[in-house]
């Protein structure tokens, strides 16, 4: 069966309802297949495995997978397929200084992500597409051809809504009222879908409410957002303090944050009411040793390591992540959902702020 | 107008194309008009032209023109 046959098979799969070991049967000879796709066809992903001490490339598990830093995809350009059938190239939200990754899709694999991100979040938003405030500025979508990745991001779950609205100004970042509180008299009724990277909507929304005094009210708001903590544990808010805040400034009870990179296109944990990020069908998780990457047990903090099934185009199915994590536990998060569960904690010392959240400058004087 | 003009004209205004270019055969990102940001005005568009609303695996699914005829019939639009 070709790869492609065997992620079809996966979407008739629930999401979260196969138990570890049956969910790991279904996903590694996926993962292995693309082990030796992309040997075959990226000659700098094959010259890596050739001087691995394994010469094995069928992984009996899958922490047993070969894996790359992530980081190498901001100095090389890792492709598995011809240019001709690239359809585009993602870039990572680097900051100024900072080295970008760049990430070639062609059209399967762009494809799969959006089914993927589909699946995954109808889970937490049901399939009607709501009413959608997007906590950025319109600009941010502007340039078609170069997508930052927040832009990509934005125009990802725009999918899951309608009426877009985006609250920010262009220029100051500020709320622009008249299109929030014409947008609240409509929907503010009903469900509505809020989405926006962490740190914007910390800064510019709740404490933007918070500085004007001015109070909105959305019982049935669900937020989304993603793009990291880096800067908010910079100013000690951790995720209980934010979702407080949020319900006291938006009336928002219902918030997910998901956990994801563009380094792995359909790759998206999110976060369940008990405050845990799942792996989906597509994905998996994997905690490593910082010191000689070992595979750690549960609850001890460790490098995150990110699997897919979904990197047809590119060699970044088994990425080693520079964010550190726990593994929480298998098969038993009160939620009910299946397969592993886990939280990040952080950024391994030195590296780059670089989630989407965290690239947003400021304008310096 | 007929429900095949209607759509025509819904696709050829939200991605910026002649009239002529909109055949069933015309494929999402097979066209550098018809990307994932125009695809969220067309579905704006169809919303409005048919008076309905579509469901997220539509949106997905509406990979072509002729897709989305297929879809439409969902909604009773008959073509």
């Amino acid at each position: 069966m070709s790869i492609q046959a065997l992620i079809d098979e996966l979407y008739l799969e629930p999401v979260y309802g196969l138990s570890q070991q049956e969910k790991d049967q279904k996903i590694l000879p996926i993962i292995n297949a693309l082990t030796l796709k992309h040997e075959e066809c990226c000659e700098a992903y094959g010259n890596i495995l050739k001087v691995r001490n394994d010469s094995s490339r069928i992984a009996d598990n899958i922490a047993d997978v070969p894996f790359l830093p992530v980081r190498l995809f901001k100095t090389n350009l890792l492709s598995s397929v011809r240019e001709s059938e690239q359809l585009k190239v993602l870039t990572s939200s680097g900051t100024t200084g900072q080295q970008v990754s760049r990430i070639v899709l062609d059209k399967d694999t762009s494809v799969y992500q959006t089914k993927t991100v589909v699946k995954i979040m109808q889970h937490f938003l049901g399939k009607d597409r709501l009413p959608m405030l997007i906590i950025d500025h319109p600009n941010v979508v502007k340039n078609r051809q170069s997508f930052s990745a927040r832009g990509a991001g934005i125009l990802g779950m725009s999918n899951f809504g309608r009426s877009h609205t985006y609250i920010l100004n262009d220029d100051d970042m500020g709320i622009d009222w008249e299109k929030l509180v014409s947008f609240l008299e409509k929907y503010s009724g009903g469900p509505v879908l809020l989405f926006g990277f962490t740190f914007m909507v910390w800064k510019y929304l709740i404490q933007a409410l918070e500085k004007t005094g001015r109070r909105i009210n959305i019982p049935n708001g669900i937020l989304i957002h993603s793009g990291g903590w880096k800067k908010l544990v910079e100013e000690a808010v951790d995720n209980e303090t934010f979702k407080s805040r949020l319900k006291a400034a938006t009336g928002i009870n219902k918030v997910h944050n998901f956990y994801g990179m563009v380094e792995q296109v359909g790759s998206i944990f999110v976060e369940c009411e008990h405050g845990h990020l799942h792996a989906p069908i597509f994905s998996d998780v994997i905690i490593r040793n910082p010191l000689d990457w070992s595979e750690m047990p549960a609850n001890e903090q460790g490098l995150v390591q990110v699997v897919s099934c979904l990197p047809l185009s590119y060699p970044g199915h088994s990425l080693l992540t520079e964010d550190l994590g726990v593994l929480l536990g298998e098969d038993d998060c009160p939620c009910g959902k299946k397969g592993r569960y886990f939280s990040v904690s952080g950024r391994l010392p030195k590296s780059e702020a670089r989630g989407c959240s965290d690239t947003f400058q400021e304008n310096r004087p | 107008m007929n429900n095949n003009e209607l759509l025509t004209g819904a696709f050829s205004e939200a991605l910026v194309i002649d009239k002529s270019q909109v055949t069933n055969e015309l494929q999402y990102n097979s066209i550098k008009e018809w990307d994932s940001v125009a695809h969220m005005s067309l579905v704006a568009a169809l919303e409005e032209t048919f008076d309905i609303m579509l469901d997220t695996d539509d949106i997905i699914d509406m990979s072509s023109v002729l897709k989305a005829k297929e879809i439409l019939a969902k909604y009773d639009v008959k073509f």
